[in-house]
């Protein structure tokens, strides 16, 4: 899709294409946006049309996650705390799009801090699903997600941490990939737990996926975690996937999953089987420790990286300086929501004397033990094939209430970002009227024989080409 | 059991003022949530190694020469509060 828009741009006008999508923006009811970088955008458009340059990505719109620093673009977190900032730098991904002749068109909604589940903790107000919009469109990249779902950007970039890419994707019945951890360079993404996240592209389809990962993946100094990539994923995907050997995992299926969810993958895994892959049930056993040890381990990195948030080289600052410690417990209150101050609070718990062995350490070891269960799987498969989220897109207001119950939703999310695995949501049928997600998983780095699967699954079935009805 | 003292604690720690209401919310969902991540003590760790990172890079070093950074005024442009080219911080002791 992005490769044809390439060429329509490139032979008609950037402009006018741009024009056309802020015009459905402005029209919309989703919320998908916090910002629109409307003034530099229609700039960079025109200059294009006066001068078209070479590129991956030449002349095309590209919606980014609130929390990747933008340069002279507001960047928010969608928290009151950063209202305001304006990055003085671009994160590595945005020099990467731009260097490949990328538009930066605007910033979406996202859960505060990409916490959550649903994009309803928002400072901003909640996201919409475009495909009902009571719902919610997934979180915590919700507003990439349904702004690519309703076509009100052609592509977006977003941030997983333990599911915000693939359960946003999964919601809004589009492609979602979180790359190795590694891949991707976090330079300039505001960390919010920094041994698990890993920016990935929100597309259409898997091909533009690849594309996308080609241009951010590679290695980049500024991160300490990053390392280099092999950057031929989009000629990696064509091809089949014959003697692809396909693990099950018995723990994703069964209780608490919805039915109409179940069908759908079942129906992929045929599907898979059909196109001359095989398949098997496979045990992934620490599954059920999963979340626990996730959110431990999320809450107690994030107790540490928000800890930068006191007013004092950005973002807000009220009333008269008092002693610094009065001062900067009253921004903090302020300035942050209330999932987000549950997760610092929790995390300091976990850190904190005479716990930090019975939950943040045990967490640590638990992670091990998960990372194993993967290794163990993934030398008897390829490719590990699940629903990404247990349910549809449950409804705004649901279960904001219930922290826990909103936790639970991303059991089959979060393992992947505590093993640092490749993962990938893709469509795969409909429950009750709305998107089902198709979670598959490789080794590490495998992007290419992942991509590869999915792409094939994706040209064997018809959900990639349903878009919801929005205004 | 987490207790209102026990919250009041960690809110000091996390320099971040919580009101009474907020206190008594708190202390029941911390309750329900740790009861919850208390399932990992079923899970037998004897002899595992703790996990901290998953790519096998320890000790990444560049060589330490002088290159370009943010001006400063870029580096100030977004303090809320700023004098002679400095950061202003509330009074510290």
């Amino acid at each position: 899709m992005l490769t044809q828009l390439k060429e329509e741009i490139l032979s008609g006008s950037a402009e006018e294409y741009l024009h056309k999508i802020f015009e459905r923006i402005e029209r919309s009811r989703l919320n998908a946006f916090t910002t629109l970088a409307r003034e530099s955008a229609l700039e960079a458009a025109r200059e294009f049309d006066a001068r078209p340059w070479k590129g991956a990505l030449a002349g095309i719109p590209i919606a980014i996650k609130d929390n990747i620093c933008t340069k002279g673009i507001e960047t928010t977190c969608s928290s009151r705390i950063l209202r305001g900032f304006v990055p003085p730098y671009d994160a590595h991904v945005i020099e990467r799009l731009k260097a490949e002749g990328a538009i930066i068109m605007g910033k979406t909604n996202m859960d505060e801090f990409a916490m959550g589940t649903s994009t309803e903790t928002s400072c901003f107000g909640p996201t919409r699903n475009p495909w009902d919009l009571e719902r919610v469109p997934g979180g915590s990249s919700g507003g990439s997600a349904a702004a690519v779902a309703a076509g009100e950007a052609p592509c977006a970039l977003g941030s997983d941490t333990g599911g915000s890419v693939r359960c946003p994707a999964s919601f809004c019945g589009i492609v979602g990939l979180k790359p190795t951890y590694g891949l991707v360079s976090r330079y300039g993404l505001i960390a919010y737990a920094n041994s698990l996240e890993q920016i990935g592209p929100l597309t259409k389809t898997v091909e533009d996926a690849a594309l996308l990962l080609d241009v951010i993946g590679g290695h980049d100094p500024r991160d300490s975690t990053s390392v280099a990539s092999e950057k031929n994923y989009l000629n990696s995907i064509f091809g089949d996937v014959r003697g692809t050997r396909i693990g099950v995992p018995q723990e994703y299926f069964g209780e608490g999953v919805d039915p109409g969810v179940e069908r759908a993958v079942w129906d992929a895994i045929s599907v898979l089987e059909g196109l001359g892959a095989s398949w098997k049930m496979i045990s992934l056993p620490h599954t059920k420790y999963a979340l626990p040890a996730y959110y431990i381990i999320a809450m107690s990195e994030a107790s540490s990286n928000l800890a930068r948030f006191d007013g004092l080289r950005y973002g807000l600052r009220v009333g008269e300086d008092r002693d610094w410690h009065t001062t900067f417990s009253e921004i903090r209150a302020m300035g942050f929501g209330k999932e987000t101050k549950r997760r610092i609070l929790l995390g300091t718990y976990a850190l904190s004397a005479g716990y930090y062995g019975r939950y943040y350490l045990k967490a640590l070891k638990v992670r091990t033990l998960i990372r194993r269960d993967f290794e163990h799987a993934l030398k008897e498969v390829d490719i590990i094939a699940s629903p990404t989220m247990p349910f549809p897109a449950f409804r705004i207001g649901e279960r904001i209430t219930d922290p826990l119950s909103l936790y639970m939703s991303d059991v089959f999310t979060v393992p992947i970002n505590l093993a640092g695995i490749p993962a990938i949501s893709l469509p795969c049928g409909f429950s009750d009227g709305l998107p089902v997600g198709l979670q598959l998983m490789s080794r590490p780095f495998e992007e290419g024989l992942l991509l590869r699967v999915a792409n094939a699954y994706e040209k064997a079935t018809p959900y990639h080409l349903r878009s919801p009805e929005v205004v | 059991m987490i207790t209102i003292k026990d919250v009041e604690h960690i809110s000091w720690l996390a320099s971040i003022r919580i009101s009474d209401e907020e206190r008594e919310e708190l202390v029941a969902q911390f309750n329900t949530i740790l009861e919850y991540f208390q399932q990992m003590d079923e899970v037998d760790t004897e002899g595992v190694e703790p996990t901290y990172r998953v790519v096998d890079l320890a000790n990444v070093f560049r060589d330490d020469l002088p290159r370009e950074s943010l001006s400063q005024e870029d580096a100030l442009r977004n303090a809320p509060r700023r004098e002679e080219g400095y950061f202003r911080s509330p009074r510290i002791v």
